[in-house]
């Protein structure tokens, strides 16, 4: 089927990277940047949590554990102890693959829905924990005003353009790298065990530990989002923690289309962009999000990218 | 008198608080775990319609003037007639996909409820009175009961004895529990089993209504006491696993109970000690205290 492929990217897919590429480099100089750059970082934490539920076939209702805690630390580290936003952001993942490995230890004993209402549970102690412990989250005010400052001594962040260089870097570097994992001999394995996992057991894979690095390698592309986002506007808050944004991360997953290529970038446009466009609604953007996570679930289980896919006759 | 080093009083206080805590966990996962046990879904809306149990619970007291006794029987109504449309018009579409859609879908359907209700309520809610017969308090010598909590805890455990006994000692019960099984034989033999699928996710819908009931008075009614509640219920369902409405009834009171003490001894880990019981019940026994191995 796949004849030929470049970079492990079909056709269709290089020239929906070179795209997405274009659009992206241009975005800036006609869409409000900061819009953009939020798009990017939710896209990044959709992609991992589509990591998890497109090839594990595994459902984490926890996702915003990592977002979230990647996000305070950054934030932390960045205004408390002025540490560089590059080195915050690194630490950001590597908060999301701490919390990942634990998490993740505990939730693989389970599959499906109890995978769901464990991966819950223990964000909901991460979030106990950022309400409780006010000195390092700042409570429910959360950490404000976290200055952007300088990478590499010359990209002045403070400049909405620079610091968008900054996120379209780290945006790539996480699709490539997504990418990059599912189409490793690893990947492969990884496939194989959401296909049929007593087989794939019976070959010798021990599918557990496979499902824990997939969960792993998800928590750290979400500390990295949440890391990213929280330089982008500045503030780290209880919402960025919250079960809602868990379940925001994976309506994106839904709309855009599970285990696409494009449909976490996707996803998460359309619901950032719910969310700035609708503003004026309050409220009823939940119920609207409500009613496209039941419309998604009924009607459309590929989700965009999954259905133009499907009348292309071709992996999106 | 001290006892472990605290005051008895403060001691009864956190346990009665545990056992009220205990009684809504028990009562909503006892429902969480019919509906599974027929359905194969797990309910994710089940918080967001205790919730609506209490709301309607007020409203009718507010718009209508009925009070909280013709309450306790015509919310459960409302609610399970809402369940009924649901399951009808949404749910019973997603019995043929992957298990994970269902949960996806009463995602949804919770976050519209939460978000209707938010947006004409506001989310600090509204409060609700009680029974007038069941305020007041009285010493029982130990510590001091109020009576509206005292009732709590004895409707919490005769309605979840009347469930019990209903499931595992009548012939309709019988039937559910066969149509758990192997829901095709069952059919086989004449049974409507698409009905009985329905009519047990109203049930077990009500039973969430019923506690929403008994919610108002004690809570603050808002939009999230449903949500707040339901995250600690699903860690009670993973301690417990889903194979037993005994053992439903028995975790859920236990882990109210392990909160209330832990309240008493060491106040800033009650919170989280629910959730800190799972991972070790996970650690030990991955399938759940009464659960039968996935």
């Amino acid at each position: 089927m796949e004849t030929s492929t470049i970079l492990g990217f079909t056709r269709t897919q290089a020239l929906g990277f070179l795209v997405m590429l274009a659009l992206l480099i241009a975005a800036p100089f006609f869409v409000y940047p900061i819009f953009v750059m939020q798009v990017m970082c939710f896209a990044l934490f959709a992609m991992g949590a589509n990591l998890i539920m497109g090839y594990t076939g595994l459902l984490s209702l926890g996702q915003a554990a990592f977002f979230g805690m990647g996000a305070y630390v950054a934030g932390y580290t960045v205004q408390s102890l002025h540490f560089t936003p590059g080195v915050a952001v690194i630490l950001g993942g590597l908060t999301g693959v701490v919390l990942g490995l634990v998490f993740g230890w505990l939730a693989i004993r389970r599959q499906t829905i109890y995978f769901a209402m464990i991966t819950l549970a223990l964000a909901q102690i991460v979030v106990f924990f950022a309400v409780q412990e006010t000195g390092f989250t700042g409570g429910e005010n959360g950490i404000q005003n976290i200055p952007r400052g300088m990478l590499f001594g010359f990209l002045l962040l403070t400049h909405d353009l620079q610091i968008y260089w900054f996120v379209l870097a780290v945006f790539l570097i996480g699709f490539l790298f997504v990418h990059r994992v599912i189409h490793s001999p690893f990947g492969q394995v990884v496939k194989a065990i959401r296909e049929n996992e007593s087989r794939a057991i019976s070959l010798g894979y021990k599918s557990e530990q496979y499902k824990w690095i997939i969960f792993v390698l998800a928590a750290l592309i979400s500390g990295v989002a949440g890391a990213m986002n929280s330089l982008v506007m500045g503030i780290a808050t209880l919402t960025n923690v919250g079960n809602e944004t868990s379940g925001l991360v994976v309506l994106m997953v839904l709309v855009g289309g599970i285990g696409t290529v494009f449909g976490p970038l996707i996803g998460a446009l359309i619901i950032v962009a719910m969310q700035y466009y609708l503003a004026s609604f309050s409220d009823w953007v939940t119920v609207i999000q409500g009613v496209i996570f039941i419309a998604c679930v009924l009607l459309f289980r590929r989700g965009v990218v999954g259905e133009v896919a499907a009348m292309l006759r071709t992996a999106l | 008198m001290m006892i472990l080093g605290k005051p008895a009083p403060l001691l009864f206080g956190q346990l009665l608080l545990g056992i009220i805590n205990g009684s809504f966990y028990a009562m909503l996962s006892l429902g969480l775990a019919i509906i599974f046990g027929l359905l194969n879904v797990i309910n994710f809306a089940h918080g967001a319609l205790f919730m609506v149990g209490a709301f309607v619970t007020w409203g009718l007291l507010n718009y209508l003037g009925i009070g909280f006794w013709p309450a306790l029987v015509v919310a459960p109504i409302i609610v399970g007639l809402l369940g009924l449309i649901l399951e009808r018009g949404l749910i019973r579409f997603t019995y043929k996909l992957d298990i994970l859609y269902g949960l996806l879908l009463t995602f949804g359907v919770a976050m519209v409820l939460q978000g209707v209700f938010t947006n004409y309520y506001g989310s600090s809610g509204v409060s609700y009175g009680g029974p007038a017969v069941l305020s007041g308090i009285v010493n029982l010598g130990f510590m001091f009961l109020p009576i509206y909590r005292g009732f709590v805890i004895g409707a919490a455990i005769v309605i979840c004895f009347a469930v019990w006994f209903v499931i595992e000692k009548t012939s309709l019960g019988a039937l559910l529990r066969a149509a758990t099984e192997n829901p095709s034989l069952v059919q086989a033999f004449g049974v409507n089993v698409p009905r009985l699928v329905t009519l047990t996710f109203a049930g077990g819908v009500a039973l969430a209504g019923l506690a929403g009931v008994l919610a108002a008075p004690l809570y603050s009614v808002n939009p999230n006491m449903g949500s707040d509640l339901i995250n600690t219920v699903f860690a009670v369902v993973v301690i417990g696993g889903m194979g037993s409405i005994g053992g439903a009834i028995l975790t859920g009171f236990a882990l109210g109970i392990i909160q209330g003490l832990t309240e008493a001894f060491y106040p800033p880990a009650s919170s989280v000690v629910v959730f800190v019981v799972m991972a070790v019940v996970l650690l030990a026994r991955p399938a759940g205290l009464f659960g039968r191995a996935a």
